[in-house]
């Protein structure tokens, strides 16, 4: 079964976001800010990770930098799922390394078409 | 009611059934019209017959395509056609035409695929038509919603073709001057149109009845240049045409020998 790891301050959004991937079938973890994430991520690497960019602490962006750093941080197909929503602040997460983005709110078809353009389905 | 005008009219099929469809669809319109319920609205239109309103019905009921580059296999066909059609015709331009194009995400999903395959020495020739005026006039403006842009569209594509306008997306000038739109009801005669090598009519044949289907297939398999593709919905299927895979149909010479 894929895993995918749902990152998101915000606990009414990883519970959304989860049941829309179980329907999909992955096996859903969650993490509430970026330490929580990587932690996870260096433990077991995830097969998507669902990413929020503003969080208190580490922003998503530096979460995913800093997951490209970690051996095998490259595999995981990282889709940002967030409020931001300026043509700039996509393509700079693009440029960090994001497979697809997501803009805020979003719904299961949303969720599932990005998944399988970042190639995660 | 309802579903009488819109088969006499667009071939379209309505099930009678499903009048909460009558409601999701109409009421917009009753409003707009002025009207305080759509019953008030359709007994006007029993009692008067005013034809403006009577298309404004139909446009209503007729399906619109909501997704860009929806079952992208098709698409992965589609490249390889103009591929094909490009080495074909030498110089020539291609000249395509997607039919029941409604919002404009399916022609707009052809014209960026074309402007990220650009090949020297090939021009190609976009038209897009549609039954209803007002969702050629959206189409044409090329502005669209977040809701709007996620769906199908890879945030690679969103960043290169669109620029942001307030709170919606708008296709960049190069891409939205690239197509010519024209009102065209599929029931009636195109030949004025000219030939096509690529015609697409993938949302509106699943809902015809089978009388206009058959009418409407025949009208468009007319427009096909020699080896021209006819791409259709998944679920539709066409006889007499060359199959291939994701609904897209190959016009033969033979068969167009035959025809002429």
């Amino acid at each position: 079964m894929k895993t995918c790891l749902v990152v998101d301050d915000s606990r009414v959004i990883r519970k959304v976001a989860r049941r829309i991937l179980e329907d999909l079938g992955f096996e859903v973890a969650e993490a509430a800010d970026g330490a929580d994430a990587l932690a996870w991520c260096v433990t077991a690497m995830p097969d998507a990770i669902l990413l929020d960019w503003n969080m208190p602490g580490m922003s998503g962006l530096e979460v995913l930098r800093r997951l490209r750093q970690e051996p095998g941080g490259d595999a995981p197909k990282v889709v940002f799922c967030t409020v931001e929503n300026e043509l700039d602040r996509i393509r700079e997460a693009l440029a960090f390394g994001a497979d697809e983005y997501i803009m805020k709110p979003f719904d299961g078809d949303i969720v599932a078409g990005k998944l399988a353009m970042a190639g995660a389905l | 009611m309802v579903a009488a005008l819109c088969a006499d009219r667009a071939g379209l099929r309505v099930d009678p059934g499903k009048a909460y469809l009558l409601e999701n669809r109409l009421g917009p319109v009753a409003r707009r019209e002025g009207f305080s319920s759509v019953g008030d609205m359709l007994q006007v239109l029993r009692d008067r017959g005013d034809e403006r309103l009577a298309w404004a019905v139909i446009e209503a009921m007729a399906p619109a395509e909501t997704a860009f580059f929806r079952d992208p296999q098709t698409f992965d066909v589609v490249a390889q056609a103009f591929e094909d059609l490009a080495r074909r015709r030498g110089g020539q331009a291609l000249r395509v035409w997607v039919a029941a194009c409604g919002a404009g995400q399916e022609v707009y999903s052809l014209a960026m695929l074309l402007d990220e395959h650009a090949q020297p020495g090939v021009s190609v020739d976009l038209c897009a038509s549609d039954i209803s005026e007002r969702r050629l006039e959206k189409a044409r403006s090329g502005i669209y919603s977040q809701f709007e842009v996620q769906r199908g569209l890879s945030a690679g594509r969103l960043v290169r073709h669109f620029e942001k306008q307030d709170d919606a997306f708008v296709l960049i000038q190069r891409i939205r001057q690239s197509v010519r739109w024209r009102r065209v009801n599929l029931l009636e005669d195109q030949s004025l149109l000219g030939r096509f090598d690529l015609v697409f009519c993938r949302s509106v044949l699943g809902t015809m009845l089978d009388s206009a289907r058959t009418r409407v297939l025949g009208n468009l398999s007319q427009t096909l240049a020699e080896g021209g593709y006819l791409v259709t919905g998944l679920g539709d299927s066409v006889t007499g045409l060359t199959a291939l895979p994701g609904g897209v149909y190959r016009a033969d010479a033979a068969r167009q020998a035959a025809a002429a």
